[in-house]
């Protein structure tokens, strides 16, 4: 279990954290280490809580779903609240700024930062906040390779798009630079 | 040298790839959530070999295109969710009686009736074995992860081919969707089995007459020039209806007994931990992975768990289990049912074992400190 990490991307439906799950994944299976992806959402097509759990680990991995999170990545205010309680002790909370979070906890350690707003003016697409979330973790985490997350964004995401994603992928590893230097 | 493609893949799809490569050429289906990627699979990939799919008005008429495309000679699927399963099991019938092979896949959620769409389930268990009115011969599998997906789709097109009968494939929300790491069997990897066909085409063809050392009658394509009826009615060998009470009494005991006198062939399951367990756990699908990192932590903390995987959940693989009650006591059953198969397990083991439960229905899966939770009550 030592070398297992459990993420959990939630948010409302529409805003492409299965796609982010799938991605994460696939980066990783691409760094030669096993990950499996589940996620679970309502009826709705948009809207209602969406969340998508991966699970990267150098073993085989039995149980397919997250039990306690090492990293939480929550978009909404409703996903926040939803799924906070599933965060393991001393594990890592990245939040959009749209969301009111008690900075002064210290049970995780808080990432607050604006994804969907730099998706959104940086990039001129809000709907690329979920790539955008994907290179905020890969530099939090390190859990996968920037060559291997850069091959499997380009490898799920709709032809056209290619350098959209490619740059909503380095101003998420700027927003996490950024952070860590605060 | 392997070569084979690893990939990233929902068992969803892997039903598909695994359809594709036993050689299934005609989907009929109507889509349902959780099992709607195999349709979209199949539409996507059917045309590019020369196959055909077709979306349906409704499940039955899915399930009845299914079979008419059987008995035209192509190995046919179906695809649906508890809802749609309810809603075929007339022609489920209909296909065991007139002995068409055919696999349908039945993506299990929450129910009954349209219950929790996106909740993953085993409710369909017994479903599977009594769905269709009247006796009827059952093979139903289970796969717990996405490579077994693609493998056992294979084996129910296998045997349905080879036992000439529909063949159930029981997945669930958490297998059907779930993504993981996949190795793709290279084409010559693949054991494929398909229908025996009759030699001569003359007067002496019955249609349903079973030749010296066979299983089941071989079967000819319609449009191939044999008089072959086939009805739902009671029949003789001829395919023709009949209200005789001796020919009634022979064909239902006949399509029972290619199961009953074949179960070795049929049943496949795993084993871990075995040789000095106190306590089995018997688990099939999603289950079953809870339950083996519930046994790995059991066994880390003294407890002697051991682990039996049913793949093929009809027919029971009854020998095994009751040879394990020599030496195993307790047996724990866990399932997103309220107690189906756990039921089918105590009628099985009689008084050589206690049978415990553990069931939930609130569209989560059980997790492994539930199970957990469970050894530590009842050891």
């Amino acid at each position: 279990m030592v070398n297992q990490k459990e993420i959990r991307l939630s948010g409302s439906g529409g805003q492409g954290l299965i796609l982010g799950g799938i991605i994460l994944a696939e980066a990783a299976l691409l760094d030669g280490k096993n990950a499996i992806q589940s996620q679970s959402y309502g009826p709705e097509a948009r809207g209602g809580a969406s969340k998508a759990e991966v699970i990267i680990s150098d073993d085989t991995i039995d149980y397919p779903k997250v039990e306690k999170a090492d990293l939480l990545l929550a978009l909404t205010d409703k996903a926040y609240h939803k799924y906070i309680k599933a965060l393991k002790e001393g594990g890592i909370l990245i939040i959009d700024s749209n969301v009111e979070v008690d900075l002064t906890n210290k049970a995780y350690k808080i990432i607050k930062i604006p994804i969907i707003e730099t998706a959104a003016e940086k990039i001129g697409k809000s709907m690329v906040a979920n790539i955008v979330a994907l290179g905020v973790i890969r530099v939090v985490t390190e859990v996968v390779t920037e060559a291997s997350l850069e091959r499997a964004v380009l490898k799920r995401v709709p032809k056209g798009t290619e350098e959209l994603n490619k740059a909503a992928l380095q101003q998420g590893y700027l927003l996490a630079e950024e952070f860590k230097n605060i | 040298m392997n070569n084979r493609q690893v990939k990233l893949m929902q068992g969803n799809e892997a039903c598909v790839e695994g359809a594709l490569a036993a050689g299934m050429r005609f989907y009929a289906g109507y889509p349902i959530t959780p099992s709607t990627e195999i349709a979209e699979f199949c539409a996507q990939r059917l045309p590019l070999v020369g196959g055909k799919f077709i979306q349906m008005e409704d499940e039955i008429a899915g399930m009845a295109a299914t079979i008419g495309g059987s008995l035209a000679g192509l190995k046919s699927m179906t695809a649906t969710s508890g809802p749609g399963f309810s809603l075929k099991q007339e022609n489920i019938g209909y296909a065991a009686l007139t002995e068409v092979p055919c696999v349908v896949v039945d993506v299990q959620r929450a129910g009954p009736s349209t219950g929790l769409p996106t909740a993953p389930s085993q409710g369909d268990i017994m479903q599977a074995k009594w769905g269709t009115h009247g006796d009827h011969p059952v093979i139903a599998l289970s796969p717990t992860s996405v490579k077994e997906t693609f493998d056992l789709t294979v084996k129910a097109f296998n045997l349905s081919e080879k036992y000439r009968t529909p063949v159930f494939l029981m997945l669930d929300e958490i297998v059907g969707h779930m993504r993981e790491k996949i190795e793709i069997p290279n084409p010559d990897e693949i054991e494929i089995f398909d229908r025996v066909k009759p030699k001569v085409c003359d007067e002496s063809y019955r249609a349903y007459r079973v030749d010296e050392g066979q299983i089941v009658p071989p079967m000819a394509s319609f449009g191939e020039g044999f008089h072959f009826h086939v009805t739902g009615l009671m029949h003789d060998d001829y395919g023709f209806p009949s209200n005789d009470s001796g020919i009634a009494d022979k064909l239902l005991r006949r399509i029972m007994s290619k199961i009953s006198d074949n179960v070795d062939d049929i049943v496949l399951f795993e084993e871990e931990f075995i040789e000095d367990a106190e306590i089995l756990i018997l688990a099939y699908g999603c289950t079953y992975r809870s339950a083996r990192s519930a046994a790995k932590q059991a066994r880390a903390a003294g407890l002697k768990v051991g682990l039996f995987k049913a793949l093929t959940i009809w027919p029971f693989p009854e020998k095994r289990v009751k040879e394990l009650t020599k030496s195993i006591k307790k047996i724990l059953v866990p399932e997103l049912n309220l107690g189906q198969y756990a039921e089918e397990v105590e009628r099985v083991v009689k008084n050589d074992a206690e049978v415990y439960s553990l069931g939930k229905v609130n569209g989560e899966s059980i997790t492994p400190e539930e199970i957990l939770a469970k050894l530590r009550e009842v050891l």
